[in-house]
Parts: C-alpha cells; structure tokens; sequence
C-alpha cells in the first residue's frame, strides 16, 4: 500500500520526501485548499520547486483543490488547477462537480482523486465521479467500517485511499456547517475548521474557558490541559449530562488494522495533518513506513512510538470499527 | 423578474422523528389547509427510522395529491450500507414520483430522469448547478449556508432554472456515521432504541455556559436557531428565486406556510411577519446570518428595522 503524506510547508515536504513518502499532498496558499490557515501552504514557485524535488526522489505530487468554488469567483480554481497541471502535479485532489467537470474536459490525461470533502460514502456516488470525470481514486469518507471498505472495493471502479493517522472528523467530511454556524467561516468556503482568529481563552475563577466566536466550547478545571477548540470535539450540556457531546479529543489511529485494510482492497493509506511541523511530519512518515515495510509481529514498538505522537495521546479507530457509532 | 406573487411553497421533509399517527396526521392537515405547492416526503435522516411512516405513505401522499400538491419523495442525506443504496435505486424503479436527491449515491441513480436537488446537496457555484440540471435536476434547493452574493450570481448563470431556498426551520448543519443523540443517551446507533424519537424538535445542545447552541436530531446536528429569510424574501425574489423552502418544526407549519404566502403576496409586511413568526415558533430565536455572509447563527436586522428600533 502506498503512503500519502501531508506537507504544509516546503520543509515538511521535503521532509516527507526524505522520509519515504510514495506521494505527498499539499495545496495553494489561499481558498482552494481545505487547510487554508496563515502561514501554510505553497506559493506556485515553492510548488514548481517541491514537485521537482520529489520527481528526482520517485516521490509523486499530490495537489489538494478540494474547497468548493465561491459563486462567480472560480477563476481562482480554474488557475489553480491549471498551474497544477502545468509544474506537472501526479494528481488533483478535488471535492466540487463543478471543477471536477473543468478539470475533466480541460485536462483529460491528468490524474483527478475525489477528496474526503466530496463525500463519495457508497459505490453509487463512487462509480457515478468514475463515470462523469473519470475519477481514478476516491479518498474515502471517515465513516466507514473496514467492512464497508471492502464492499466498497468489490463495487467500484477505482483506487481506494483511506485515512489511518491524524486527526478525526466526526461529521461526514463536506457537508459540515458548524464551523461557520458559530463563526462565519467554513471548511466548505474558506477551507478552515473552527478557525484560530475566532478562538479566546479565558479564565473565569479557577477555570480556563475556551471560546470559538461566541459559543463557549469546552471548560478545563486548574490542573486539565487545555485543548484547541475544534468545535465538534468540545464539552456540552445535553440533558441531564455534559461531557464530549460528539468525540472525545482523540485522534485516528487504525495502524493496527493495516492488514485488514490491505485485504479490503485499500491502495494508499493517508496521513492527516498538513498543519504539523516539520519533525512531527519526518517522525510520522519514516515511523509508518518502517511499520508497512514490517512483517505484521514486528510492528507493534514502531505503532507504540507513533501512538505516543498522537495529539493528546489518545487514539480511536473512530468508524472503522462498529462500536463507535 | 420574478414576480412575488408567481414564486411557490416547499414543504420540506420532517427531518426529525416523529409518531407514526402525528407525522400522517400533520400532512393530512397540510394537505387540508397549508398553501404550499409542493411536499416532499421520506425519511432523509436515518434509515433505521424508515419503517415508522410506511404504513401511512400512501395515504398522506393520496390525501396531499387530491388537494393539488405535487408530492416529492425524498433519500437519504448519508447513504453508506448496502441496502440504503438498494432502497433508493428500487425507489426510482417503481416510483412515479418526482424524487429528491440528498446525496451523491442519489444523483447518480437519477441521472437521466427529472428530480430535484435537496439543500444537502453541495451547490456552491454556477458550473455545478449547470452540471445537475444538465443530468436531469428541475429545482434546485440551495445549500442554507450560501450566502446571497453566491445565489445571485448561480441564479444569473442559469435564468432557466427553478431555484429555491432554505427560507424556514432549524439549519440542518452536519450529518455524522455516529449517533450523538443515541450517545447522549447511554446508547450507540447500534441499540439505540429510537430514543431520539423522545425529541421531536431536536434535543438542545447548550454550552457549559448554557448558551443554547444546537440540537441533535439522531445521526444530524441542527441549529439551535431557527433560519428565517422573510424579511430578505424581496430581494430573492428579484435575483429570480422562484420558490421557498419551509422545513417542518415542531410548531404549527400551516400558519407558518399562510404566513409567507401573506408576505410574499404583499398582504403582510416583512417586519410585521417576522414578529409574527417568533411567535409562532417561540422555541427558537430566527437567525439569517448565512444569507449576509457572517455567522449562521446571528440575525442581521434590515435597515427599516433599525430604524423602526430607533426611538422617536
């Protein structure tokens, strides 16, 4: 199975380079692009030079457009996705009709992935992309079982590429509007998650509160470290009860199911997190590969280690496994 | 332009999950009494939830046709199991209905024959509009988080096509694999025993800080505030919008479907029905954030609003 590694900066590409990733996925430094936070992302000449270092190492590029293209602007989209084609992008990781559409008819021989942010969760929608604009790979939504994954690959005509390490969306990826609910902006439009410009901290007696626009989303006690305040992973009251409404602070982690995910048909395996550092990306990378080159009894220590890079430190295998719906 | 009094009704689908005898009975009365144009019908949250209103479809759908209504059924918004995908592609074999599609599985089925575009469908721009109409979509609900700006310019693009908008009810905002309400409850989506069935206006989701936030509507994450465009009906009106969507609350949806004929026909006042409307869903404040391009949550007063705030 190929590694597909997050680069949101040129350092970390070329660090996931170094560290044998089989393809890197990054994006434009501006709205086209589902990790639109300052001070990442590529400009088209880090690009140019990002892509041909990769292609002297075999590695292949991987260009994320995946936001949806604001109404009378997609201009930006259609620029992006051509000077994506042209530094010589491997594959265009996409989520709207409309610009898969452009892409297909515009640029037939190029590569065209369905992003996580299209929301392709059965074989109808998969082979429906496969057909309209020839899709060669689908990025499969977090919602799934590795049951389902396998139905899925014995129903569709394309590659499968799954998500085994990062951070967790526990909405159905695309078609979540709570971001912009409470702050105006929206994974969807402007390619950012609750985000950093709408987040406050503040102390209120012995409590640290944090707040995204104006909705309080989690209260940590004198002693509880604080975590960021991604909407859908904060503490609320319903009922009776408060606690983590929808998910607990965790992060994916199915790496202990790698042969499980093979045998469901699985092509590449994707790591989350275009917003790490640069060590975090080389540690991750190398420590994966190490584990996908290990025969399945070796693996446990390498999985230790990278269970201990996780945020928080706590890990779920989320949908994958039944129980956690 | 789109003449105000030539624009049309949507009842949407009744997200949440009501008793079999109140779902039935309250489209009986709609059909009785609501100036809608159109209902469409069908559970669209979860497939668990399907068995509950089929023994009553038929006859809704026969009372809602016989008093002139077109009847849409609708799909699933996350179709992920097998037999999801097998009910909506036997659904399109035999039905003689016009369909919704709420999710790509759907759009792929219905390629090639007429059916309608629900607001869960990711329709951000022209080209994808174009793209649906061209494999066979009629109308087109707009997603509730497009802001204005974006309608008028997808309107303009394609002057053919019949748009409509997400005018009324709780913004429905995410769709997730789990089930927080089934959580929230003790429970997971496995054995969840329907307890979201407990809540048909959704169970609120408040802060630590008791701000009222969202409500959980089994595997759907809505709004705690209810989106209302009624004073902003005009101006969809002039960017060619041709019909209005009502998603069913818990609340009398009949005098909520009088009241926007009333203003679209221009016998109530914008400002005088939407004091009306927060008494008749007092449940909930309205917001129309997502149409001014700022928080969903927010509601953004019209300029005469202000100054009618004004003191003399």
């Amino acid at each position: 199975m190929e590694l597909i590694c997050p680069a949101g900066t040129p350092a970390a590409f070329h660090e996931a380079v170094d560290a044998g990733a089989d393809a890197v996925y990054c994006g434009f430094r501006d709205e086209t692009n589902a990790r639109n936070f300052p001070g990442l992302n590529f400009s088209r000449e880090e690009l140019r030079e990002a892509i041909a270092y990769a292609k002297r190492k075999g590695t292949q590029t991987f260009v994320a457009l995946n936001t949806f293209m604001r109404a009378g602007a997609e201009e930006i989209w259609y620029k992006g996705a051509a000077d994506a084609v042209a530094l010589g992008a491997d594959a265009l990781i996409l989520a709207d009709f409309g610009l898969m559409a452009h892409v297909a008819e515009k640029y037939p021989q190029q590569r065209l992935h369905v992003s996580v942010q299209a929301s392709a969760s059965n074989p109808d929608a998969i082979n429906f992309l496969v057909d309209a604009f020839n899709a060669q790979r689908v990025v499969l939504p977090r919602t799934l079982t590795i049951a389902d994954i396998a139905r899925i690959g014995k129903n569709i005509r394309c590659e499968m590429e799954v998500f085994v390490f990062g951070g967790l969306c526990v909405m159905a990826e695309g078609r979540c509007s709570l971001s912009s609910y409470a702050t105006g902006k929206s994974p969807n439009m402007n390619g950012v998650c609750s985000p950093a410009s709408h987040v406050r901290y503040r102390k209120d007696g012995g409590e640290l509160v944090s707040e995204l626009g104006e909705f309080t989303i989690n209260r940590f006690p004198a002693g509880e470290a604080a975590g960021y305040p991604t909407l859908c992973k904060g503490r609320f009251d319903i009922a009776d009860s408060n606690g983590y409404a929808f998910e607990d602070p965790v992060s994916l982690d199915v790496m202990g199911e790698l042969e499980a995910l093979k045998a469901a048909g699985v092509k590449a395996l994707k790591i989350e997190g275009r917003q790490r550092g640069k060590a975090y990306v080389a540690e991750v990378v190398s420590t994966m590969k190490a584990a996908l080159n290990s025969p399945p009894d070796r693996r446990a220590p390498l999985l230790a280690r990278l269970r201990s890079m996780s945020e928080g430190q706590k890990t779920t295998s989320g949908a994958y496994e039944k129980r956690w719906r | 332009m789109t003449d105000m009094k030539e624009t049309s009704l949507t009842l949407g689908p009744v997200y949440y999950l009501w008793d079999a005898e109140k779902w039935r009975d309250f489209h009986f009365r709609i059909a009785d009494e609501a100036p809608v144009d159109r209902v469409v019908i069908g559970e669209t949250v979860c497939s668990k939830r399907q068995h509950f209103i089929e023994p009553h479809l038929a006859e809704v759908v026969e009372r809602l046709e016989s008093a002139g209504k077109t009847v849409i059924l609708s799909t699933l918004a996350l179709v992920t199991l097998n037999r999801e995908s097998k009910q909506i592609r036997e659904m399109a074999e035999v039905s003689e209905h016009l369909m919704e599609a709420n999710d790509l599985s759907a759009l792929a089925i219905l390629k090639d024959k007429p059916h309608t575009i629900g607001p869960l469908v990711n329709v951000y721009n022209a080209p994808t509009a174009r793209l649906l109409a061209g494999r066979g979509a009629t109308r087109i609900c707009l997603p509730p988080e497009l802001p204005f700006s974006s309608v008028k310019e997808i309107t303009a693009e394609l002057p053919d096509m019949d748009f409509e908008v997400f005018t009324f009810g709780r913004m429905p905002l995410a769709i997730s694999a789990r089930c927080a309400h089934a959580r929230s409850k003790g429970k997971i989506k496995d054995n969840c025993q329907f307890v979201c069935g407990e809540d048909p206006d959704g169970l609120p989701v408040r802060t630590l800080d008791r701000q009222s936030f969202l409500a959980l509507n089994g595997v759907q994450t809505v709004s705690h505030a209810c989106q209302s465009l009624l004073s902003e009906l005009d101006h969809l009106v002039e960017a060619g919008v041709r019909s209005f969507r009502l998603s069913p609350q818990d609340c009398d949806m009949v005098a909520v479907a009088k009241l926007h004929r009333e203003v679209l026909d221009g016998t109530v006042d914008a400002d005088a029905g939407v004091a009306k409307l927060r008494q008749l869903y007092a449940a909930a404040p309205l917001a129309n954030g997502f149409h001014h391009a700022k928080e969903g949550a927010v509601w953004v007063a019209r300029t005469r609003s202000l100054q009618a705030a004004w003191p003399a």
